[in-house]
């Protein structure tokens, strides 16, 4: 009993003591799981390797909340944290977020302009896709969000995420804008796109695990689904489909915590996570795209995955990508709004 | 006992403190962890950046989606309870009245349930009830029905799953209830000429009313606050009160308005609770004593 005693006060002084002797340490953050643990293998531990630092890690499924909680007591105990892009954006005009100097950060120079903003640099690319049942369309399926809209051409029960958020662009790309023209949002068209739609809406879901168990069981015949989502239940033999067409491309981003409390390290870091290499290392391990497009020429990523990838450049030019420069500006918040009333209006 | 000596009152006294210091730290729990947040939710309930304003408490008057999810929620909770009240009661029933052996396992039953997480069984609901589900497989495959029926992801899979969950709820204060009355006064009613049904209904019936009561406010009150089970059964479309806070928290970053809904949600159990307990003593409805 004594010696179990003396032992675990000795893990806890060593537990206590390693960090503080590392060198450097940041906390970071992300939303665990299987994707978490992808990450750690692709990215994280060889980053950490590479700077000679100690990376604690946390998760948070929904990081939101917290950042703001953290904001409000001044001393955040997180530094890094990987969270929808829109998030950073909110936080750095709320002054949660710290303002990249994108001058210590060149790996973030190979990257395209809108898929940065001032406080963030993209991490991983997903897509809002068009999902489909594929023995029920056969040779003729759905190939964009007109065809999800035509209920006469494609029968069938739907369901769309219950959330405006790439909704609303499927609904606009519905009724004819173009993926690359859809920013500023026309709000009210998109409203009365959807509003047609809504009865032939069997579900509005509200989980990926949800939207998976969809089309996977036959409950829809079509949704809007993610596709590292409807990859997986395809690789789990169900009879589906998806098609990157007027998909809507969206990512998560890395953003630095006002006042964190590792803030140089955090800087070398977000660095070091973006490096092509690095990046390249992520599809390997979970089929999301690289945040970095030039971890698409470091020859790392085999070319038949590539052409799985949201990101991947042939892929890219397909979709739309979401702004979440738009989504964070008040017409942004305002459409927020409007959707609770929308789906629950009968 | 001679409480006039000072010797036993000194006694009494210490271990009153003791008590006391025994209690303490549940007492410190209890005001850390549920009476400072509650405060800090009331305050935040009528602040907007620091200033005091009763703006959130307005919605209330003036967007009418908080009035539906409120009707919704009340609607669902009672359909709930009035459900548990009549499927329970039986059960209870048979559990307080069969030999031991029997009860144990009806108990078991009712309680082998509580072992599965909420989440777990809202998505095994998912998969009996959707369109080519269990169910409606079984039910095309007899002829019953030629087209599946929409089971779930609308306001029945809401009320039939949260049902399940909180069935335990009412059948378990039930039993406690029904337990406790003398079988002697059955069979005293019955030796007045009293038949069955009658002796139940007026003697039986009464004397269980405390058990239906007090199930019935826990069912009604935990109803008021289900989340997970509405927001993967309810299509999206079942919007009750916990979504609706969630959806002002994690969306609209509105976190006086959430506050406030908690509050007018808490105030409205607190006087449930209050009316309930003028029927039946409250130490009653929590220990079903």
């Amino acid at each position: 009993m004594a010696s179990l005693l003396r032992w675990t006060a000795l893990a806890c002084l060593l537990g206590t003591a390693a960090p503080a002797l590392a060198a450097e340490q940041i906390t970071f953050v992300s939303q665990g799981g299987a994707y978490q643990q992808a990450q750690t293998k692709a990215i994280l531990d060889p980053a950490a390797k590479a700077l000679g630092i100690t990376i604690n890690q946390d998760s948070a499924p929904d990081a939101w909340p917290v950042i703001r909680t953290q904001g409000a007591t001044g001393k955040p105990t997180w530094d890094v944290v990987d969270t929808p892009t829109q998030d950073c954006v909110r936080g750095g005009k709320a002054g949660l977020i710290e303002k990249l100097d994108f001058s210590k950060i060149p790996n973030a120079a190979a990257i395209p302009a809108s898929y940065k903003t001032e406080y963030s640099v993209p991490y991983e690319f997903y897509s809002s896709v068009l999902a489909y049942n594929k023995s029920k369309y056969g040779k003729n399926p759905p190939q964009g969000w007109a065809d999800f809209w035509d209920v006469k051409k494609f029968p069938g029960a739907r369901a769309l995420r219950n959330h405006p958020l790439a909704t609303l662009e499927a609904a606009l790309m519905a009724d004819g804008v173009a993926p690359d023209k859809l920013y500023p949002l026309d709000v009210d068209r998109a409203f009365r796109k959807l509003e047609a739609i809504k009865p032939h809406i069997s579900v509005w879901w509200t989980s990926g695990g949800q939207s998976a168990l969809l089309i996977q069981g036959g409950e829809v015949d079509m949704e809007m689904m993610w596709n590292g989502r409807v990859s997986a239940v395809m690789e789990a033999g169900a009879d589906a489909d998806y098609t990157y067409n007027q998909g809507i491309l969206q990512n998560t981003s890395l953003c630095i915590l006002k006042n964190a409390p590792n803030l140089a390290t955090a800087v070398k870091f977000v660095n070091e996570a973006i490096d092509p290499k690095l990046q390249a290392n992520l599809p390997l391990n979970i089929p999301y795209g690289p945040g970095n497009p030039a971890a698409f020429d470091t020859g790392i990523i085999p070319a038949a995955l590539a052409a799985k990838l949201p990101s991947a450049p042939d892929n890219a030019k397909k979709q739309a990508v979401l702004s979440a420069e738009w989504w964070t500006s008040e017409a942004g918040e305002a459409a927020l709004k409007r959707w609770a009333d929308f789906v629950q209006k009968k | 006992m001679t409480p006039s000596s000072p010797a036993l009152r000194r006694h009494e006294r210490r271990e009153q403190m003791l008590v006391l210091a025994l209690l303490s730290p549940a007492l410190a729990v209890v005001a850390a962890l549920l009476v400072v947040p509650l405060a800090w939710l009331a305050v935040q309930s009528v602040t907007s950046d620091g200033a005091f304003t009763l703006e959130h408490y307005r919605r209330f008057l003036t967007e009418d989606i908080y009035w539906r999810s409120f009707l919704l929620t009340f609607r669902i909770a009672l359909t709930v309870t009035v459900l548990a009240v009549l499927l329970g009661y039986p059960v209870a029933y048979a559990a307080a009245t069969l030999p031991r052996r029997w009860s144990v396992v009806v108990l078991g039953l009712v309680i082998l349930p509580f072992w599965t997480s909420v989440l777990v069984r809202a998505y095994a609901w998912m998969v009996l009830l959707q369109r080519r589900g269990l169910v409606n497989g079984m039910l095309q495959g007899l002829g019953l029905t030629d087209q599946p029926i929409a089971l779930i992801n609308n306001e029945f899979g809401t009320v039939l799953a949260t049902l399940h969950i909180l069935l335990p709820f009412m059948v378990l204060p039930l039993y406690a209830t029904m337990q406790r009355i003398p079988r002697d006064l059955m069979l005293a009613g019955a030796s007045l000429g009293g038949g069955p049904l009658h002796v139940f209904l007026r003697v039986f019936l009464p004397l269980s009313m405390p058990g239906v009561v007090a199930g019935t406010v826990l069912v009604f009150v935990l109803a008021l606050g289900f989340y997970i089970t509405p927001e993967l059964l309810g299509g999206g479309r079942t919007f009750m009160v916990s979504m609706l806070v969630s959806r002002n928290v994690e969306i609209y970053n509105q976190w006086g308005a959430a506050s406030a809904i908690g509050v007018v949600l808490l105030v409205c159990v607190a006087a449930l609770f209050w009316l309930a307990s003028r029927v039946v003593p409250l130490e009653r409805i929590m220990g079903a004593r």
